[in-house]
């Protein structure tokens, strides 16, 4: 036992200098590490492998949430940050951090009422609004009924399915909600993570989403790729503009295009509730946040580098995994403003 | 060869003796640094989330502890909900597992025939080496599915029985506190179970054979000779298991429908400190980071006040005894 | 009357019997479906890319950075924790017995057996972590050294729990027939306690191996995670279970699948290391009387 033991010991440190050894040998071109938003998570990890093989440059990020994205830049511990929600000018200006946009996605409410086929129920913002809020709570209830005639709809309670953890797709659906419903801004608000009136909470996509297929008569929201994927019914939704439109590439890239980003300083902008005719009104995108004057200045190049490149090349791959990529202008915009406040 | 003169042989003990005097000392030292360091770790933890989380804690300890709002959005917190969840479902998880637990182990020492004892204990122990995030998966996936359909069943019959017929009272949707805590159950028990195993075969053979001699059944010899025998070593291992289902994070989280509700049906979502955090805590900034900080002290002082609780039952129950 | 008794009493044990043979099925049926859950939704991702592809190529990719990360940093977490377990149990049961102090450690233990992991994890993060990265100004800060460190902070109590009651069984005739022949007590410790307890401390081990290498939350803000290849203990570190907790909220199927498949791998891993370990150490089983 004792002689095993000290064996043991001594093969774990042999091992340990071993490791060292090879690991310091095959130090990497350039190693970038970024961390935040799940939202992006497989965007920016498809990119990063593509990137990879044509520069050599490795571009490592993992999404441990944005709250702790936007806690490590500030800490210094990572190269960049993501985050779903945009930092304030105060934020900005306080840690020298300069943010802009760098995919677009949407989120889409899905449904499990038996009879209802997917794609066949309409909402509108203010019918959403009162069905999480718990006032509309009967499937047959006149709101619903107005939106969708000739549609049989039960005379059955609504079971609401939400996040249970904060997460950038619940920020994007509160807020839209608060902008379309005064009584869901003065009662719930929007966050990451909110107070809810009424309903059960699932763990991340897939816990809202099986939670919806198991229990009847029960509507939840989900990111659109994931329910494009996974063949959960989804409804479609009465806009701003009062047309209904259907969540799809084109009806994202028409909230992106319509939102006013030239005033939006530092991007500083939510795509929800988008005003144009073709917008889908639940449209996202996160953040992507680095030093103005970054301690690593190779680094940070090649982290403009990275992004640059995937605005250019990326966009199959965005598209392959249901997101959007950003349109043209925008990314002119960006690239002015990398010129203009990244040293 | 000559013979050692004795008073070589005197200083040959005494210079040994001092030196095994050293080595004793050396090695207590060593052992004692360890058992410090451990004490260390835990000060270090306790207070690291006692400082993370005084912006709530020292603002309105009391409201936090009282109230069972949990509003991010306007920054009112109140940690009465996931408390309740954490000792029911642990709760829960103990009452279901620890006769299960020493049913197997039972059936491990003293009744399998000896082909069979090694490998279903291996099994047993598999469980424990389960990813908690699949326990959390299969439960989301296959368990909430399975109870919601004999949970129907359950309120039709639990459901009538006075008392403790409000337990069972609610929608059939599968999750909730009862589904959390068999998922706990299943989690904990080959902890407690391999804990069990190992220490009844520790119990000395001469004991059991003098009480199988007095004409003993296999069930009164387990009874009243194995398990007053191993009793303390029992409780640690019913304290693991408590202590992995207090914490448990991952499984209890899809499964118990995290919901910040107080409610007396067991068939109802709930919450629990560190599906909360687990939750939340990726996303948080600010005073709702330090709110779930502030959680993660209190999980430190729940668990605190549970073990004292169960500490002072066991005292006076050996006192009863005349131990 | 004495018949009667008699009866009951058979009765009593053939009634706990049986029960404790359902006991057992129960356990053995929860065991079987839920492999069976993990193996039916992960066969589709089950092949050799997992051990050969890195994870930075997601669905076409595998899990081959996960599984060395996992190895090295469950390797070095046991490396910690095992020797200062068993040294802090063994202090618990043989000089602390009946002490204040060691009433004090051991109730702490318990209580640090059920800190949710993400808080050590905090903690290893706040202690390991941030040092390191000022320390090197931000060229090291996460890395797979402090992922292991958080690790060992979870399976530590298990260790010092198990240990602590296993040398606590050892009949004290053993210790005084040692003494007895003159060997100074750290002797005695190493070579005869410790060597009749061998059978539970290992169990220790395991049960404290099984419990760390499944954790996902301490690894986040500690090794972080790397979607390429590295065996560099202080680079950033991909494993296995963050690998699994990243690939179940992706939205493709296909790496569900390979989720299910990593949490195959890490089941299987612990199950052939208890195998390996009770052959090795069937052979030092020390009976008690």
């Amino acid at each position: 036992m004792f002689t095993s033991s000290r064996s043991m010991f001594r093969l774990g440190a042999i091992a340990f200098a071993a490791a060292c050894a090879l690991g310091s040998l095959s130090a990497q071109a350039t190693d970038i590490t970024g961390a935040g938003s799940s939202f992006v998570y497989p965007v920016i990890s498809k990119w990063s492998a593509a990137y990879a093989e044509k520069t050599g440059n490795q571009i490592n990020y993992q999404s441990i949430g944005s709250g702790g994205g936007i806690a490590q830049i500030k800490a210094g511990t990572v190269d960049f940050g993501a985050s779903d929600m945009p930092l304030d000018e105060a934020t900005l200006a306080k840690f020298g951090f300069a943010q802009f946009p760098d995919v677009i996605g949407g989120i889409v409410p899905a449904f499990n009422v038996t009879g209802v086929a997917p794609g066949k129920l309409v909402l509108d913002g203010k019918t959403l609004a009162g069905i999480f809020l718990g006032t509309v709570s009967k499937w047959n209830d006149p709101a619903i009924a107005a939106l969708n005639p000739g549609v049989r709809l039960p005379d059955a309670k609504i079971t609401v399915v939400h996040r249970s953890d904060g997460s950038g797709t619940t920020f994007n659906f509160s807020d839209y909600l608060s902008k379309v419903d005064a009584t869901w801004k003065s009662k719930v608000g929007e966050g990451t993570a909110v107070n809810w009136p009424t309903g059960i909470g699932g763990k991340g996509n897939e816990g809202v989403s099986a939670y919806i297929r198991q229990i009847p008569n029960s509507i939840g929201y989900v990111e659109y790729a994931y329910a494009l994927k996974n063949n959960i019914g989804y409804a479609v939704m009465k806009n701003a503009a009062g047309k209904v439109v259907q969540p799809n590439t084109a009806s994202f890239q028409a909230a992106a295009a319509t939102a006013d980003w030239a005033s939006a300083k530092n991007f500083n902008l939510l795509m929800t509730n988008a005003p144009g005719a073709d917008a889908w009104p639940i449209t996202a995108t996160s953040w992507v946040i680095v030093y103005k004057q970054p301690k690593n200045a190779a680094n940070g190049k090649v982290i403009l580098d990275f992004f640059k490149w995937s605005y250019e090349n990326g966009q199959d791959a965005a598209r392959s995994l249901d997101y959007v990529p950003l349109p043209a202008n925008l990314v002119s915009q960006i690239e002015n403003y990398w010129k203009t406040e990244i040293k | 060869m000559a013979p050692t003169p004795a008073h070589q042989l005197a200083s040959d003990a005494d210079r040994r003796s001092h030196r095994d005097a050293r080595h004793d000392a050396w090695f207590r030292r060593l052992l004692k640094g360890c058992a410090l360091l451990v004490l260390a770790t835990l000060l270090g933890a306790a207070l690291s989330t006692l400082w993370g989380g005084r912006e709530v804690l020292f603002k309105d300890g009391f409201h936090f502890l009282t109230s069972s709002t949990w509003n991010p959005v306007a920054d009112d917190y109140g940690a009465l909900a996931p408390i309740y969840g954490t000792l029911v479902t642990s709760l829960i998880a103990l009452v279901l597992a620890v006769p299960v637990s020493f049913g197997i182990a039972l059936f491990l020492t003293e009744i399998a025939p000896n082909w069979l004892r090694g490998p279903v204990a291996t099994a047993i122990e598999l469980l424990a080496s389960i990813p908690s995030i699949i326990y959390g998966m299969w439960g989301l996936f296959v368990f909430v599915p399975f109870m919601a359909s004999i949970e129907p069943t359950l309120s039709d019959t639990l459901g009538k029985v006075p008392l403790i017929g409000k337990l069972f009272d609610g929608p059939p949707l599968g999750l909730g506190l009862l589904t959390a805590g068999i998922v706990l159950a299943v989690m904990i028990l080959p902890f407690i179970c391999a804990v069990m195993r190992e220490v009844f075969q520790t119990v000395p053979t001469r004991l059991k054979e003098s009480s199988y001699a007095l004409g003993s059944t296999t069930w009164e010899v387990v009874w009243d000779i194995v398990l007053p025998y191993t009793r303390s070593a029992v409780i640690g291992g019913i304290f693991l298991g408590l202590g992995r289902a207090l914490g448990e994070t991952m499984a209890v989280t899809f499964v118990l429908g995290n919901a910040y509700d107080l409610s007396g049906s067991l068939l109802m979502p709930g919450t629990s400190i560190s599906s909360s955090i687990a939750n939340e805590f990726n996303e948080a900034v600010g005073t709702h980071r330090s709110a779930l900080i502030a959680l993660g002290f209190l999980l430190f002082v729940v668990t605190f006040i549970v073990l004292l609780i169960a500490r002072l039952m066991l005292r006076r129950l050996s006192r009863r005894e005349g131990n | 009357m004495a018949a009667s008794i008699y009866l009951r009493r058979r009765i009593v044990n053939v009634i706990a019997l049986v029960a404790s043979a359902c006991a057992t099925l129960l356990g053995l049926v929860f065991l079987a479906w839920i492999l069976w859950t993990t193996l039916k939704s992960g066969v589709g991702a089950i092949g050799p890319h997992l051990f050969t592809r890195i994870t930075a190529y997601a669905d076409q990719g595998g899990l081959s950075n996960a599984i060395v990360g996992s190895l090295i940093m469950d390797v070095m977490a046991l490396l910690i924790c095992a020797p200062i377990g068993v040294l802090a149990g063994t202090f618990l049961a043989e000089y602390a017995n009946r002490t204040r102090l060691g009433a004090i450690i051991r109730f702490l233990n318990d209580i640090l057996l059920s800190a949710p992991s993400i808080v050590l994890g905090l903690f290893v993060y706040v202690i390991v972590v941030l040092p390191m990265s000022s320390l090197t100004h931000g060229a090291v800060s996460f890395s797979g050294f402090a992922g292991s460190v958080a690790l060992a902070l979870i399976g530590l109590p298990v260790i010092v729990r198990t240990t602590d009651e296993m040398l606590q069984l050892v009949p004290g005739t053993l210790r005084e027939a040692a003494l007895s022949l003159g060997i100074p007590q750290w002797k005695m410790t190493v070579q005869v306690l410790m060597r009749a307890a061998t059978s539970g401390i290992v169990t220790g081990v395991l049960l404290a191996l099984a419990r760390l290498a499944g954790e996902t939350a301490p690894l986040l803000f500690t090794a972080f995670g790397n979607n390429f290849m590295t065996v560099h203990p202080l680079d950033k570190m991909e494993s296995l279970p963050v690998a699994i907790y990243q690939y179940t909220n992706d939205p493709s199927p296909d790496l569900h699948a390979i989720a299910w498949a990593g949490a195959l791998l890490i089941t299987l891993f612990i199950l052939a290391l208890s195998l390996l370990t009770r052959l090795l150490f069937s052979r030092h089983k020390v009976r008690y009387d």
